[in-house]
């Protein structure tokens, strides 16, 4: 029997008397979906091929287009979902591993969500942003913890090197080869243009991009690939790559199909040849193996850029955390599970990490319970959708946040999962040239300057309702903090109050 | 000029480094690490032992060893020549993408692991002892010499070479019968047309340590080469 009955997840439907022939679907979609009949006049739709990315529909001049979730499904069962159902069957026909992209969507809990935040009412006033200045400026990396005064008893105010942000937001990894030119375009100049950062991922950077470099992270991850003197020298900062909050404990693997002139000359391998980056940095197997591959990088760069060490959020994050503040890093990031992917095993991405909320609690705590905290940053991603997520992370202990589904939401992305075809219609996730050039750098860079912009005037005005005016008073305010729905072990890690206390 | 890494901690005897000379002789090297990390246009000579991460992402410096090196000689090391008069350790040559590793002596495990060469860039490794297990694993390009000189009963190579090999070239000094290799490569003969590509690394071995080209030819070599450069192809299937 090799029959699958997988009926097409989506149905395009177009409305007849709307639709003026003009073509603009059959041409706009990458994924064929729509076919022009000459003979019978008609679009016609295969939407066994649609990806739900709303490319038609957006475009479609006469609005004559939607697409809606199929409701031809198979017999309800609250066990198995059409989704593990249909899984199977994808399984038993071809024998491989399942491949999904961006974040985690199953139904777990959203603690964002169940936070609430404070404001000030008759006492401590409120701070009106648009009347008073608002400080909003980080600053990344070792901070001392003692004084020092030079032999003429002036104070010794030379720190480690730091990373300077406008604002507690950057752009997070996404290599070039995972996403198109066009949007690291985009994220470099407008991280630019923000005075923040954005990070090249693991794909070298492109030598266009040299010139973005006080604004640029540059990661190395197990591949090392593009990895040379000049690279490390061009960033602001060095990421080295452990794990992505999508697919913790695995490597990447882009395909030889997708290593293609530019990405070939970016990542400094033959066209063709799979880039694997294996599971583990294969020289790391203990913290002092870390802090090797650490001061390895700061003797590269002669200790002028801070480091930071990116790892996913898993059980003993703080653990973990605690032996890399440790390992010299001077920055932590942790990517929580629901971190966004250009490709992951769907069983990985689905099942393996822990919130970020919860890690990010746990680990400043253990860092203060160990008067460590000032010895590292912490950059929290995975997933920060909005300025009251990011003024949450702040207030339970991040320095700063990385955010990156919705820097390419901005950018266009409408979110259909798919980046691995390689046929994004938005120009994101994709090489295609005809796709990368629908997305218009001046336009993406000047929507990603928009979000930041908005978010940072939404940040500024929760924080004066709370009447605080510098993000640093921020950091760490659980008292700011109230939760909703928890129960008291959440409370208890989040290290919040429930609201009503 | 000479300078005494006594006393000196690896930040210090970089910048030492770094401030003196293009040709520069380290002596009283004992476990300093990242020793010329990202170092070009220097020739460094070293006496006494250096530490871990030895000419890291080296970018054209030459460096000479009078003695053994420890782990993660020539990490990510871009171009350049590092010449050990000695052993070296684990995981030497890591994603290593051009220039030359040349040990006299045995090196550890994961020799070579994830090399990769692009281009005109073509990293080069060769071992004049044995190699510890998992040599050139997930070897993505370049060439991985091993000799075995003065084994004796000892195999010339460990366990699980090549695993995850997806590029490059693997020559191992004798037939190799007693080595079990991975499915994934090929192994074979050396014909003369793949002695003539290492020919000019075997003879910087014999220049560099004082050996006769014709006694290490006295033997064949095998050749390894994986059979795809797309080894996780057929995996996955979209979902």
């Amino acid at each position: 029997m090799g029959i699958n009955y997988i009926y097409p997840e989506f149905e395009v439907v177009r409305n007849d008397a709307r639709c003026i022939r003009c073509r603009v679907c059959e041409r706009q979609c990458s994924n064929q979906v729509h076919q022009y009949d000459k003979d019978l006049d008609l679009v016609i739709s295969d939407e066994s091929k649609c990806v739900n990315c709303k490319r038609c529909v957006s475009l479609c001049p006469t609005r004559a287009l939607k697409v809606v979730k199929s409701d031809c499904l198979l017999r309800e069962n609250a066990n198995w979902s059409n989704d593990n159902i249909n899984e199977v069957y994808k399984q038993a026909g071809s024998g491989g591993v399942l491949l999904s992209s961006m974040g985690n969507p199953k139904p777990f809990p959203v603690y964002w969500d169940k936070i609430l935040i404070n404001a000030s009412q008759v006492t401590n006033p409120s701070i009106d942003p648009l009347r008073e200045p608002m400080e909003t400026k980080v600053f990344l990396g070792k901070k001392g913890s003692d004084i020092k005064h030079d032999e003429n008893g002036n104070l010794v105010t030379k720190l480690p090197p730091q990373l300077e942000l406008s604002m507690p937001v950057m752009f997070s990894a996404m290599s070039y080869g995972s996403i198109s030119y066009n949007a690291h375009e985009s994220l470099a100049r407008a991280a630019t243009a923000l005075g923040i950062c954005y990070n090249t991922g693991e794909g070298g950077l492109h030598e266009d991009f040299y010139c973005y470099g006080p604004n640029t992270v540059v990661q190395v991850a197990s591949g090392r690939f593009g990895v040379f003197k000049d690279y490390l020298e061009a960033g602001a900062a060095v990421e080295i790559k452990i794990g992505q909050g999508a697919k913790p404990g695995i490597g990447g693997h882009l395909p030889g199909t997708k290593i293609v002139g530019d990405i070939s000359r970016t990542r400094m391998i033959p066209e063709g040849s799979d880039a694997i980056s294996p599971a583990p940095h294969h020289d790391i197997y203990s913290i002092e193996d870390l802090r090797q591959l650490v001061f390895s990088l700061k003797e590269a760069t002669e200790y002028k850029k801070p480091v930071i060490v990116k790892v996913a959020a898993v059980h003993n994050i703080a653990a973990i955390a605690s032996g890399i503040a440790r390992s010299g890093a001077d920055i932590i990031a942790i990517d929580g599970y629901r971190g966004g992917t250009g490709a992951a095993p769907t069983r990985i991405r689905d099942n393996v990490g822990i919130p970020i909320e919860l890690a990010l609690a746990s680990v400043d705590k253990r860092l203060r319970d160990e008067g460590i905290r000032n010895d590292v940053s912490l950059v929290v991603g995975g997933s920060i959708r909005s300025s009251s997520d990011v003024v949450k992370a702040i207030a339970l202990g991040a320095d700063a946040c990385y955010i990156a589904t919705a820097a390419l939401l901005a950018l266009g992305c409408h979110l259909c999962r798919t980046c691995h075809t390689g046929l994004c219609n938005w120009g994101i996730a994709t090489q295609k040239p005809e796709l990368v050039k629908r997305l218009n750098p001046d336009i993406g860079s000047e929507r990603l300057i928009n979000l930041m912009n908005a978010w940072r005037h939404e940040i500024k005005e929760l924080m004066g309702g709370m009447g605080i005016n510098s993000i640093e008073a921020l950091r760490g305010n659980r008292l700011m903090l109230r939760g909703v729905g928890l129960n008291e072990k959440e409370l208890e890690i989040l290290g919040i109050s429930h609201a009503g206390e | 000029m000479k300078i005494s890494a006594r006393d000196l901690d690896h930040k210090a005897l970089n910048e030492a480094l770094r401030g003196a000379g293009n040709d520069c002789e380290l002596t009283d090297c004992l476990g300093q690490r990242f020793i010329a990390a990202g170092m070009s246009d220097k020739h460094i000579r070293i006496s006494g032992i250096p530490g871990n991460a030895l000419g890291a992402y080296l970018n054209g410096a030459t460096i000479e060893v009078n003695g053994n090196a420890q782990d993660a000689v020539g990490d990510t090391m871009n171009a350049g020549e590092i010449i050990i008069h000695g052993n070296i350790g684990d995981a030497a040559g890591y994603a290593m993408r051009g220039g030359l590793i040349c040990v006299q002596g045995n090196a550890g495990y994961r020799a070579g692991i994830h090399m990769k060469a692009y281009k005109e860039k073509l990293p080069v490794m060769i071992i004049g002892g044995t190699a510890g297990s998992f040599l050139g694993e997930y070897q993505a390009g370049g060439i991985i010499i091993v000799m075995g000189l003065h084994r004796g009963s000892a195999r010339i190579v460990g366990n699980f070479p090549g695993t995850g090999m997806h590029g490059g070239k693997m020559f191992l000094r004798g037939r190799c019968e007693n080595v079990i290799f991975p499915a994934q490569v090929n192994a074979h003969v050396a014909k003369a047309a793949d002695m003539d590509e290492i020919m000019p690394y075997i003879r910087t071995f014999c220049t560099s340590f004082g050996y006769d080209p014709a006694e290490i030819l006295d033997s064949d070599f095998t050749v390894i080469t994986p059979d795809t450069k797309n080894p996780y192809r057929q995996m996955y299937v979209a979902n």
